[in-house]
């Protein structure tokens, strides 16, 4: 077996930002089920704090690049 | 497919990604520098040609490109930056959309195939556009002072908690925005192309050097990139909707007074 530990390590740090995410989104589709008028207020909403649980996901993959 | 053949099997990594010049003497005019060219190309004549007459009974066309330009309009432009702004911006979201959907679908494309922004110097460019425009705009509607004051001291909270939100509203606005916009485009091409070659190599090397069942098992990484192929189309033009819809974001935050 070859590689670094890089790709283990980014699979770890992953696991946070992808919980993140599933509760945002989460909570969107609940939120707009229950009342649908709300959706283009929630969209941005949802997106904005999609964006930045993702955002730490991708310092985690430029890392295990740069590292 | 750059893997060399033959000697055992080489797995393809971000050396991939690295195009020799389409031109001896031009070390930059590689293929992706084409293609975005020819995308601009593209999408110029498509729109001229969509819009140029325009019926009350619309053509096929000018039906497509009226679709295009009225979702990201109504969905992008109005919902998030208001009917009273959202025309000045109009025309760069609608650029970016349409030019980033367009140069990422390059990637599933039979024999084009290399989405342009899995080159990180394509969404920085862009990204750069868009972190002048909405400082830009910030500063020109606040004031230089305001804009940083609205955006660090933001009402309604008690006064011990800005010595944390402070700094960690200005380093997330001014330096992390840029950085995961252009990561994320970057990323998701880069991960969605290394994806493709994987599955499509590795199902080539079993067919061409395995033997017996291993030949037939390459049907299922063969099927399995097919299925990855129309993932990734989804994936691409999700992402182009997401860097357009975080522009329309920055660009509404800056320019409201209230956080």
């Amino acid at each position: 077996m070859e590689g670094t530990l890089n790709a283990v390590g980014y699979g770890l740090a992953a696991i946070g930002p992808g919980i993140g995410v599933g509760l945002i989104f989460a909570a969107y589709i609940q939120g707009v089920a229950r009342q649908p008028e709300a959706r283009s207020v929630l969209q941005p909403i949802a997106f904005l704090g999609f964006a930045l649980a993702e955002a730490l996901a991708l310092f985690g993959l430029v890392l295990a690049f740069v590292l | 497919m750059l893997a060399e053949e033959g000697e055992g099997y080489t797995p393809p990594g971000s050396g991939d990604f690295k195009l020799p010049p389409l031109v001896d003497n031009l070390e930059w005019f590689t293929k992706p520098y084409l293609m975005a060219l020819v995308s601009v190309g593209i999408l110029v004549a498509l729109f001229y040609f969509a819009a140029r007459r325009p019926q009350l009974v619309p053509s096929r066309l000018q039906f497509a490109g009226e679709g295009i330009y009225g979702f990201v309009r109504r969905d992008l432009a109005r919902d998030i930056i208001g009917s009273n702004d959202f025309l000045k911006f109009l025309p760069l979201i609608f650029s970016l959309f349409i030019f980033i959907a367009l140069n990422n679908v390059f990637g599933i494309i039979p024999f084009i195939q290399f989405p342009t922004m899995s080159l990180i110097g394509f969404p920085i460019a862009l990204t750069l556009i868009v972190w002048i425009t909405y400082n830009w705009v910030g500063m020109r509607r606040q004031g230089v002072v305001g804009y940083f004051k609205n955006m660090m001291f933001p009402p309604g909270v008690p006064s011990w908690v800005y010595i944390l939100l402070a700094p960690l509203e200005l380093v997330s606005t001014v330096f992390v925005r840029p950085l995961t916009l252009s990561l994320r485009l970057f990323a998701n091409m880069f991960a969605g192309h290394l994806l493709l070659i994987v599955f499509i190599l590795g199902g080539e090397y079993m067919l061409v050097e395995g033997e017996g069942v291993v030949k037939v098992l390459s049907i299922g990484a063969f099927a399995m990139g097919i299925v990855m192929t129309f993932f990734e189309l989804l994936v691409q033009l999700l992402q182009a909707y997401i860097f357009a819809l975080l522009t329309a974001l920055y660009i509404a935050g800056a320019m409201s007074e209230e956080h």
